[in-house]
Parts: C-alpha cells; sequence; structure tokens
C-alpha cells in the first residue's frame, strides 16, 4: 500500500483538486448516465403499462 | 446524353444564381465584412495582422461557403426538381456533380478573387497574396464538394443552418489547417509545395466521392 | 462479442431478451473491473517521479480516451451495416452508442485539462491529441444534434448512419492534419503523449480501467438498445405480452 494515512490518500501529494476532480467528475457522469438510462426506460415502461390498462378496459368504460 | 444532362444542370443552377444575384452576394459580403471585423477586433497593428491573415481569411472563407451551402438544394427540394434527378435515367451522381460545380464556380470563386484584395488590408506581401489564392482556389471546390454533403443530410431539416454549421465546419478542419498552412509555409521561406499538393490530396478524392454521398443523402431526405 | 450469429439476433424481438439477459453480467464486470482499476492504480502504483501524485489521472484519462475512439468506431461499423442490410437495430445500437461516447470525449478533455493545468501550467494545450478530441466531440455533437433534429426515425437513422460514416472516415484526415499542424507550430514539445515511463503496474490499471469503461459501455448501450426497442416497436403484440408492460 502507497498511503501512509487517508488524509494523505485525499490530498494526494498536493493534487488533490485535479486528481479528485477528475475521478469526481467521471464518477458522477457515469452515475448521472446510469441514472438518466434507468429513468427513460421507466417513462417507457409507465407509457405502455397506461396503454395497455386501457387497450384492457371493458368497451362500455370507453364508451 | 449524360454529358448534356451535366450541362443542362449546370446552366440551369447558373441562371438560377445569376437571377437571385443578391443571395450569392450575400454570402460574398459577409466574406468581406468579417475579414474586416478582425482587425477591428485585434488592432491596426500590421505585424500582427500580418501573422493572422491566413487564419482569418480562411475562417472568413469557410463561414462564407458554410451560408451559402443552404442554398444549395433547398429550392430543387422544394419545387420537385430534385425527386425529378433522382428518377432520371441520368446517374443522380452525375447532375450532383453539376450542381456541386455550379456552387462554387457561383460561391466559391468569388471567394478566391476577392481573397487578395482583402489579404492587402492585412499587409500580406505580394507572394503571401499568390499562395493565399491558389490555397483557396484548391481549398474552395473542397468545401462545396464536403458541405454538400451536409446539405443533403440536412434538408427540410428544423435548425437546418446551425446544424449544417455544427456537421460540416468539423470536417473542414483539414482544408483549414493546410490551407493557411500554404501561406504561413510560404511567409516563412518553406515554400508551400507540400501543402498544394496535400490541398490536392484532398480534393481528388472529394470530387470523386462527394457526388455519390450526396445521392446517397439525397435519397434519404427524399423518401 | 455481441455479433454472435448476427442475423438470427437482428430481429427486435430477439435481441430485447439478449440483451436484457446479457447487461447484467456486463454491469457486474464493469464493477468488479473498475474496482480492481481503481484500487491497483491508486493504492498500489507508485508514485511519478516527475509528476507526483497528480499523474494517476492518467487512470481515467486514458481509458476514457481510448473509449471515445473505440465508440465511435463502433457506431461507423453499426451505420455501415444498417446502410447495407437496411436493419433497424442497426440505428438503435448506433443512437444508443452516441451519448456514451460524447460522455467519454468530455471526460478525456475534462480530465485532459485538469493533468494539463498542474503539468504545464495551462487549462488548454493545443496538443495534437487533445485537439483531435475536441473535434471528434464536436462529430458525435453533430450526430446526436442531427439525429434529434429529424423527426421520421427512419430518415433521421439514416441520415445519422452517413454522418457517421463520413465522420469516420475523415477521422484520420482530421488527426493527421492536426498532428501536422500542432508540430509545426507548438515552440518546446509539449506533449500530454509523453506518459511517463510505464511502470508495468501503471500499464495494468490504466488496461483495467479500459476494460472496466468498455464493458460499462456495453452494458449500459444494451440497456438503451432495449429503451429504444420499447419505444419503436411498441405496436408490436409481442410488446403488449411482455411481463413488465402488464398493468
Amino acid at each position: 500500500m502507497r498511503w501512509n494515512s487517508w488524509a494523505e490518500f485525499w490530498a494526494m501529494g498536493g493534487y488533490a483538486v485535479y486528481v479528485w476532480g477528475s475521478v469526481g467528475v467521471t464518477a458522477l457522469l457515469l452515475a448521472v448516465e446510469v441514472w438518466q438510462a434507468r429513468w427513460a426506460h421507466r417513462v417507457v415502461l409507465n407509457q405502455l403499462k397506461a396503454e395497455q390498462a386501457v387497450a384492457q378496459l371493458p368497451v362500455e368504460e370507453l364508451m | 446524353m449524360s454529358g448534356t444532362a451535366f450541362m443542362a444542370v449546370l446552366r440551369r443552377d447558373l441562371l438560377l444564381a445569376m437571377r437571385r444575384k443578391s443571395e450569392v452576394l450575400t454570402a460574398v459580403f459577409f466574406f468581406v465584412v468579417v475579414a474586416a471585423l478582425f482587425p477591428l477586433g485585434i488592432g491596426p497593428e500590421l505585424n500582427t495582422l500580418r501573422l493572422v491573415a491566413p487564419g482569418v481569411l480562411w475562417v472568413g472563407a469557410l463561414l462564407s461557403s458554410m451560408l451559402a451551402l443552404q442554398r444549395l438544394f433547398e429550392a430543387d427540394y422544394r419545387d420537385g426538381t430534385l425527386e425529378q434527378m433522382a428518377l432520371s435515367p441520368t446517374p443522380m451522381s452525375l447532375l450532383i456533380s453539376a450542381k456541386l460545380l455550379a456552387h462554387w464556380l457561383v460561391s466559391g470563386v468569388p471567394l478566391v478573387l476577392l481573397a487578395p484584395v482583402l489579404g492587402l488590408q492585412f499587409d500580406l506581401s505580394a507572394d503571401a497574396l499568390v499562395t493565399l489564392t491558389l490555397a483557396l482556389l484548391l481549398g474552395t471546390p473542397v468545401l462545396s464538394l464536403v458541405g454538400g454533403i451536409g446539405a443533403a443530410l440536412t434538408l427540410g431539416v428544423r435548425g437546418g443552418g446551425v446544424l449544417l454549421s455544427l456537421l460540416v465546419l468539423p470536417l473542414f478542419i483539414p482544408v483549414l489547417v493546410f490551407g493557411a498552412g500554404a501561406v504561413e509555409a510560404q511567409a516563412s521561406g518553406l515554400g508551400a509545395q507540400a501543402h498544394f499538393s496535400i490541398l490536392m490530396a484532398m480534393l481528388l478524392p472529394a470530387a470523386f466521392f462527394s457526388p455519390f454521398a450526396c445521392a446517397a443523402a439525397l435519397r434519404i431526405a427524399l423518401e | 462479442m455481441k455479433n454472435i450469429n448476427w442475423f438470427h439476433y437482428a430481429a427486435p424481438q430477439t435481441f430485447y431478451g439478449l440483451a436484457g439477459k446479457a447487461w447484467p453480467w456486463f454491469a457486474v464486470l464493469a464493477t468488479l473491473l473498475m474496482v480492481a482499476g481503481l484500487w491497483l492504480g491508486f493504492a498500489v502504483a507508485p508514485t511519478d517521479f516527475q509528476q507526483g501524485e497528480g499523474y494517476r489521472i492518467i487512470f481515467v484519462h486514458v481509458p476514457a480516451s481510448w473509449m471515445s475512439m473505440v465508440i465511435y468506431l463502433a457506431m461507423a461499423f453499426w451505420s455501415v451495416l444498417g446502410l447495407t442490410f437496411n436493419t433497424r437495430l442497426s440505428g438503435m445500437m448506433t443512437r444508443a452508442l452516441a451519448p456514451t461516447g460524447a460522455m467519454f470525449a468530455f471526460l478525456s478533455l475534462w480530465t485532459g485539462a485538469l493533468w494539463g493545468k498542474p503539468m504545464w501550467g495551462a487549462w488548454w494545450v493545443w496538443d495534437a491529441r487533445l485537439t483531435s478530441e475536441l473535434i471528434l466531440f464536436f462529430l458525435y455533437l453533430g450526430y446526436i444534434a442531427l439525429t434529434s433534429a429529424i423527426d421520421d426515425t427512419r430518415r433521421s437513422d439514416r441520415a445519422g448512419a452517413l454522418i457517421a460514416i463520413v465522420g469516420a472516415i475523415n477521422v484520420p484526415i482530421i488527426y493527421f492534419s492536426v498532428k501536422w499542424w500542432n508540430t509545426l507550430h507548438q515552440g518546446a514539445s509539449v506533449s500530454l503523449t509523453k506518459a511517463p515511463s510505464m511502470a508495468e503496474i501503471m500499464l495494468w490499471s490504466m488496461l483495467l480501467m479500459a476494460l472496466a469503461f468498455w464493458f460499462y459501455t456495453i452494458a449500459l448501450v444494451l440497456y438503451r438498445v432495449r429503451t429504444l426497442i420499447l419505444q419503436r416497436e411498441s405496436h408490436a403484440t409481442w410488446v403488449h405480452e411482455l411481463e413488465e408492460v402488464k398493468p
């Protein structure tokens, strides 16, 4: 292990802003992408479910 | 037979452009205005202007070309001529190449002729002006050829003009780099031979392949 | 990889099932690889003699750059397939790849800037690779803009395919132009490509991270394509009979 303490790890030899700025934004964007993909999928599923619900109503209810 | 079809399309496009002179001249005057804007933004120091001149004039030419590109297929698309071209027995790519040639003659050549005049505003030497003109002569056809593909893809699409720019400007970068580089190489004494060769190397494949790519793109738009 | 018995899986219905089964595995692999790569790169790899701890950015910067290029190639590949065989799925794959590719291109630029600032004093240097990466980012944006602007699905897919292919052909030309432009104009030889002489561990970390990003991309793209399939095939009977769509 390289690091003697957590403090050293976070400090990254003075380059903390740059290193964690990079890794942090990477992690953030990956997470956002995943979240967005799941959200979009859920939207489409809900839409389809709603369409199915309407399609399955007995004809009288639609009149 | 296809020779006459080519000439017919060429003549038609040139005639139409002559009748709508204002559209053509607008793009050309845009070039003039842009070339004047940069010194106003940078300052009148002739040494600086001489340095930036190739880049500035080339970017001006690029932007002006892009304005002109929107006209390329628009009118024919709207009045059904494009469909006729797609259906005709003459290969569509041949007819497209006539249109592209007409486009370059009307929009590109004026830039080539104007550039040396504008270059005087930047205190470019006579040799530099010659190099610039030659480079533009080789480069502006590539702009019409490659730009035509973008124009075909964005036919009738929302936000067409800006979208066209976004699509096509990255593709223009090699021409810009070597076109402007030619003038700088000449100015620094290295000579622009290599640049001209490379510009030629870009022009020939573009001239050959672009009409086919445009035809493909137009068919996609016409479906 | 995902091309086993291609034509059988070219039907959206079949691909939907296949992708549904496959993406979780890729996601798990990606996570494991990322943990391994990050651990190796941040906990084990030695300090660089010249760049101190700051060099560790390469463990995300280089894999992101690689992915941005690989994804564009993949887009061009699916585009050629789509225009040749007229398959709907190709258009969906290309479209699903684009946002992730654009994201990696952006990350490459962002991390590149954060690497360049401490090392060479400027947030942006017109290094040949960074500049080419910027242009690649523009190409991604162009594809996304074009496909978003065209409403008709088929025309949108085909126009996108064409611009992706034209872009792919231009990428080597652009790279060559920018490289030439850079060497001529740049005074000092500043190059972000001059990586520190790599200890083996560093190379391994980069490779692990690259693989991690690759599997992440596959998982995400497969997931996205399923959404696209549902959207586009929403009128098909097989969609109505899916479990997840039952109200």
